[in-house]
């Protein structure tokens, strides 16, 4: 049986067949839907939670692997100041991309590399919006990374 | 995705008897291009062995060399100082590799081992491809093609290898660690990866079973500038057009040592070894720059959609001398 540790929730997880990726088994097992599951290849961003408080796609992480790991998804963050402000920048049109660029941006604060715009976009770029939003977004990083 | 077992052994001897007794076994460790192909049905073992736990993680310094733990992330050894300050072209080509998340699953052996961004390679529905299926021919090349090699290629495959980093790393020669059940063996980088010739679905010299277990960087000698130039479609997060990888020692207005290696035109790393004939000991004017690139993108395998690439290579090239030069 493998132990995933969810926002500091134990759930075990029967992956006799080990085919199940982390975002899978979030969405599908474990019923924690906030993170999304967008490209489901590696190049959207969609899908991004924090493994050990490192950012990373769930849809290429296989669930066996994260065996015994602390994972923190959406829905594990508590009010956290970004997702304010994010609702204040208005930093998404229809919000699928949101939950994975909340994540990345949680993550790139407290990675200290927020320093300029143009930092916040190069360590955002793994994180794509269809909808455009992304001068919002950067404001949104941007406010939340100066009152850090 | 097609059915696998899915071990973790707890040592390397271990992981390395799993695969190497079972022809339809393979590692697994970030993930980030093995997974993927898994689902597009490009890849299909039968048993992945996970050895992202193995302790092959982590940078040491060795005199004037690091040596890096396989399972070392690429987030990991591109915040590494001695790296940072000694070749820092390295560090570069890192950072603009991936996205944050992907660096830090992907670690720097599998880096080296990334498969081909081709897309009829990633496509099982397309029937031609001698990467995937040996002797079925190259979609690619009567195709539309863009992201693809112009050196190194041949009518049976213009695959591109799609690294930053091991551009990087050939134009340091790095020395890649490979253990198998008969014991470990050096290779040099610049004599790992195969060009496609008549097999296109052997890309380097490691057999079934071999792991790479470490990768040896030798630092340049203090005083050398470096530059990792990528030229591509977007400002981030894309795979390179065309990318240069330079490390000079100058002497006021003279090259005294170049170390040169393209990426995004090349079947495989591209060392510019007759770009670094031309560079030594000579001036760095735009006159020498020209000859190196000329001497660097020579006989190029061309189809109608990357043509562009023998000019933007070389311009590339000129632009990431100047600039490191100056």
């Amino acid at each position: 049986m493998t132990t995933l540790t969810v926002n500091g929730t134990e759930y075990p997880l029967d992956l006799a067949d080990p085919r199940v990726t982390l975002l899978d088994a979030l969405r599908d097992r474990l019923d924690l839907t906030g993170t999304k599951k967008g490209c489901d290849q590696g190049a959207c961003g969609a899908c991004t939670v924090l493994c050990d408080g490192r950012r990373i796609l769930a849809c290429l992480t296989l669930a066996a692997q994260c065996d015994g790991r602390e994972i923190t998804t959406i829905e594990g963050l508590e009010s956290h100041p970004l997702q304010d402000a994010f609702v204040r920048h208005d930093a998404f049109q229809c919000g699928y991309c949101t939950s994975g660029q909340i994540m990345s941006a949680v993550a790139l604060l407290g990675e200290n590399r927020a320093g300029t715009d143009a930092d916040i976009r190069e360590y955002m770029s793994g994180n794509l919006c269809r909808c455009g939003a992304y001068s919002n977004i950067v404001a949104a990083v941007r406010e939340v990374a100066r009152h850090a | 995705m097609h059915e696998f077992r899915y071990e973790r052994p707890a040592t390397v001897a271990e992981a390395i008897r799993a695969v190497a007794h079972d022809p339809e076994a393979d590692f697994l460790a970030g993930g980030t291009t093995e997974v993927d192909l898994m689902k597009d049905g490009v890849f299909h073992p039968d048993l992945l062995v996970d050895i992202t736990r193995l302790p092959l993680r982590g940078v040491r310094r060795d005199g004037t060399m690091l040596q890096v733990g396989a399972l070392t992330t690429m987030e990991e050894l591109a915040s590494d100082r001695t790296l940072m300050e000694r070749a820092p072209f390295v560090v570069e080509a890192l950072l603009r590799g991936a996205s944050v998340q992907l660096r830090n699953m992907a670690t720097i052996g599998g880096n080296l081992l990334q498969r081909t961004r081709c897309r009829y390679f990633r496509d099982p529905a397309v029937p031609a491809c001698n990467k995937r299926e040996p002797g079925s021919g190259c979609e690619a090349v009567n195709s539309v093609a863009r992201m693809h090699a112009i050196l190194g290629a041949s009518p049976a495959c213009i695959a591109l290898h799609a690294s930053d980093l091991a551009v990087a790393l050939v134009a340091l020669d790095a020395v890649v660690h490979i253990q198998s059940e008969e014991g470990e063996r050096l290779v040099p980088l610049t004599q790992f990866y195969l060009m496609p010739g008549e097999t296109p679905d052997r890309e380097n010299v490691l057999r079934h079973g071999e792991l790479i277990t470490a990768v040896d960087i030798p630092l340049p000698p203090e005083g050398t500038r470096s530059i990792y130039l990528k030229i591509r479609d977007r400002a981030s997060y894309e795979f390179a057009l065309a990318s240069a990888a330079i490390a000079v020692i100058m002497d006021g207005p003279v090259i005294k040592e170049a170390r040169v290696a393209m990426g995004g035109v090349g079947t495989i790393p591209w060392r510019g070894f007759e770009a670094e004939e031309v560079l030594r000991e000579a001036p760095a004017t735009p006159d020498t720059f020209r000859s190196a690139a000329d001497g660097t993108i020579r006989d190029p395998f061309i189809v109608p959609g990357t043509a562009f690439k023998v000019e933007l290579a070389k311009r590339t090239l000129i632009r990431a001398l100047t600039e490191v030069t100056s």
